[in-house]
């Protein structure tokens, strides 16, 4: 089965994707198109990426075989792939490293970035620290206040954070001030998007950074088992880290693609962040995809106890691999994702990021409908340090 | 096909003259105070009028605007209120919506043009909508009879110009400048070298906006451009007046300013 891209309109997934920008942008959005086609054929920069991934990012991420976790999810096999043993903690090291080397092709000394929990930009101003370029991360002023350790933790990595006092001061509103920066310092300044969202080409892009966590682990399942996972669980947000592991297994019909999205107090509750299970088409951030929106198109709030699953789009690729049948996507609610993200301390001692606690909340679900013969491969896209004070909250843990 | 957008850009050609077109959100700084602002400034000397749809993610616009927008959607501005506008001010006046893409989509990219035309409007600014995606709205507004009116930047390629412009109709909407909606102190110089760079690709008339807010800047526009686009200057005024009427009234005796320095000489 092929699940080609409508490769007529470059940047589209079917009915998804495309450019919803301003004119001013195009340009940009050209040159950086064209600076990641080359790379990706450009032996020197493919090793140069690897070469970072080995010794700074920590590359390959292990694979984690979780059994008294397990016993709680059917007596399926659960895999983690650790993507919380990266540098900064998450995937998004995978993504900052490849755009940070493009900015540098391009010739531009400047990065901006948006933020929610604050993994992103921290991972941005960590990637301009080690290729000394400036940066400026955009982070809505709720955040910067929920989130003031990782705000610490990107101005000791020499970033200036500017707090979005706009609209509803979250990530939503941080993307826009980081594209109003963008459309005035297009010349100098590369907009480094941390997720599969936005103007193509940055679904494309993002996704193909993120890929080589679904090739590492294709090689390691393989090598461990001599087979392919039944099914492959990824949370999803913006969803990069769940295309990342998805794409490479996209023609390997026989495993099951889940994304498990943010459903907060539950759907019917309206306060969610699961853009696919609860939203409905239209454009958001420059891209057709999914979208929270009432009925005058105006974006809704989202809402999630994972920061950064709270946003009110989702990538064009995982929309179209919806809508094909080649993915399937469920909300987990707040509550379920907790009760798994204390289950993988208590039962693993591996402290989950809350995002990521729902793809263990998935595996759970699944693992019982599927029984022990099943083998589920889980991405651990971020260790939860930073969820510490939120899981105190919620556990009433003093501290 | 000929909008009454098309009919003013002949006559204020044929006069030697730039038009001046307002701009307002619908429902700021209300929904009656937005129809009277907007009425105040075509007795003032506004020859067209453009009416946003106000939008939760407005990328390219500034903090005045942004501001006045969220004011409106406070309001409870949507669809319905938009059109309500546009039916009072089509009737004194040339006017155009100007939105981003979402809430045509959401509202129906045919019907939208059909109450756009049915309420007297001449045609829309889509400021996020690229012409590799137009091709639903070329149609419909080919079959509405209403103008599509696109936004370059001094960024915009040759190349690009031509396809873009080779698309509009009513007049091309140039971005003085890189960046958001805005008042600023002067107006571009990059504004004058992108308009005459479409003046070699396209004969449509060619309007000016981004930072234009001062009667001296509008007459300097005036001189190379078919149109002075003015929106946060008004906003600003209605923004910073203790009582709608004064407003209303700064509104009128700045588009009566502005409207003096037209004339080319």
């Amino acid at each position: 089965m092929s699940v080609a891209v409508d490769s007529n309109i470059i940047g589209h997934f079917g009915p998804y994707g495309g450019r919803f920008v301003p004119e001013a942008l195009i340009g940009a959005l050209d040159e950086l198109a064209l600076a990641h086609e080359v790379a990706l054929k450009d032996p020197v920069f493919q090793a140069e990426l690897a070469e970072l991934h080995r010794t700074y990012t920590g590359r390959p991420s292990i694979i984690t075989e979780v059994k008294r976790f397990a016993e709680h999810a059917g007596g399926a096999r659960i895999l983690l792939k650790r993507e919380d043993l990266n540098h900064t903690g998450s995937h998004k090291i995978n993504n900052v490293l490849g755009q940070a080397l493009l900015t540098k092709r391009m010739g531009k000394k400047r990065i901006i970035a948006e933020t929610g929990a604050g993994q992103h930009g921290v991972a941005a101003a960590t990637a301009a620290a080690l290729m000394g370029l400036d940066c400026v991360v955009y982070m809505g002023e709720e955040d910067t206040k929920r989130q003031s350790l990782n705000v610490a933790r990107m101005k000791l990595l020499g970033a200036e954070v500017i707090p979005v006092t706009q609209g509803s001061k979250t990530l939503k509103d941080a993307i826009n001030e980081a594209m109003r920066d963008w459309v005035t310092n297009v010349e100098t300044t590369h907009y480094l998007l941390g997720t599969v969202a936005g103007p193509h080409p940055f679904p494309t892009m993002v996704r193909d950074f993120h890929r080589v966590i679904g090739v590492e682990a294709r090689e390691q399942c393989l090598e461990l088992m001599g087979r392919l996972p039944d099914v492959i669980l990824a949370c999803v947000g913006g969803g990069s880290n769940a295309i990342g592991i998805f794409h490479p297994f996209l023609e390997d019909t026989s495993v099951r693609l889940v994304g498990l999205e943010a459903g907060g107090s539950g759907i019917e509750s309206g306060l969610h962040a699961a853009t696919i299970s609860g939203g409905s088409p239209g454009v958001l951030h420059g891209t057709r995809s999914y979208v929270l929106q009432d009925e005058n198109g105006q974006t809704v709030e989202s809402h999630s106890i994972s920061a950064g699953l709270d946003y009110p789009g989702v990538g064009p690729e995982h929309a179209y691999l919806n809508d094909i049948g080649r993915a399937e996507y469920r909300p987990i609610t707040d509550a379920q994702a907790m009760e798994a993200f204390a289950l993988l301390c208590k039962t693993e001692g591996i402290i989950p990021a809350i995002e990521s606690a729902h793809a263990l909340a998935g595996a759970m679900q699944i693992g019982k409908e599927l029984g022990s013969e099943a083998v589920l491969l889980v991405n651990l896209s971020g260790r939860g340090d930073k969820d510490v004070q939120t899981a105190a909250d919620y556990f009433g843990i003093p501290l | 096909m000929s909008t009454p957008l098309d009919e003013l850009f002949v006559r204020t050609r044929s006069e030697n003259r730039a038009a001046l077109i307002g701009y307002l959100p619908a429902g700021f700084p209300s929904q009656q105070g937005c129809i009277d602002a907007l009425t105040a400034m075509v007795e003032g000397g506004v020859d067209a009028v453009e009416i946003g749809y106000p939008y939760s993610d407005p990328v390219m616009d500034g903090p005045v605007i942004q501001a006045a927008a969220d004011t409106s959607l406070r309001n409870g501005t949507g669809a319905a209120e938009v059109m309500t506008t546009l039916a009072a001010i089509a009737k004194i006046a040339p006017t155009v919506v100007m939105t981003y893409w979402n809430p045509i989509e959401r509202y129906g990219v045919d019907k939208f043009l059909a109450d756009i035309k049915g309420n007297g409007g001449s045609g829309v600014i889509t400021p996020d909508l690229t012409i590799e995606e137009s091709e639903p709205w070329i149609a419909a507004s080919q079959s509405h009879e209403t103008n599509r009116i696109y936004v370059v930047a001094p960024s915009t390629l040759e190349e690009r110009l031509k396809r873009v412009t080779a698309a509009t109709s009513g007049f091309v909407y140039a971005a003085s400048l890189m960046g958001v909606t805005g008042t600023r102190s002067t107006v571009s110089s990059s504004a004058q070298g992108l308009v005459s760079r479409l003046r070699a690709v396209t004969d449509l008339p060619i309007a000016v906006g981004l930072g234009v807010s001062t009667p001296e800047q509008a007459r300097e526009v005036a001189q190379y451009a078919d149109g002075v686009i003015v929106g946060s200057a008004f906003i600003r005024l209605l923004q910073d007046s203790p009582t709608l009427e004064e407003g209303v009234a700064k509104v009128r005796s700045l588009a009566k300013e502005l409207s003096k320095g037209l004339q080319r000489s």
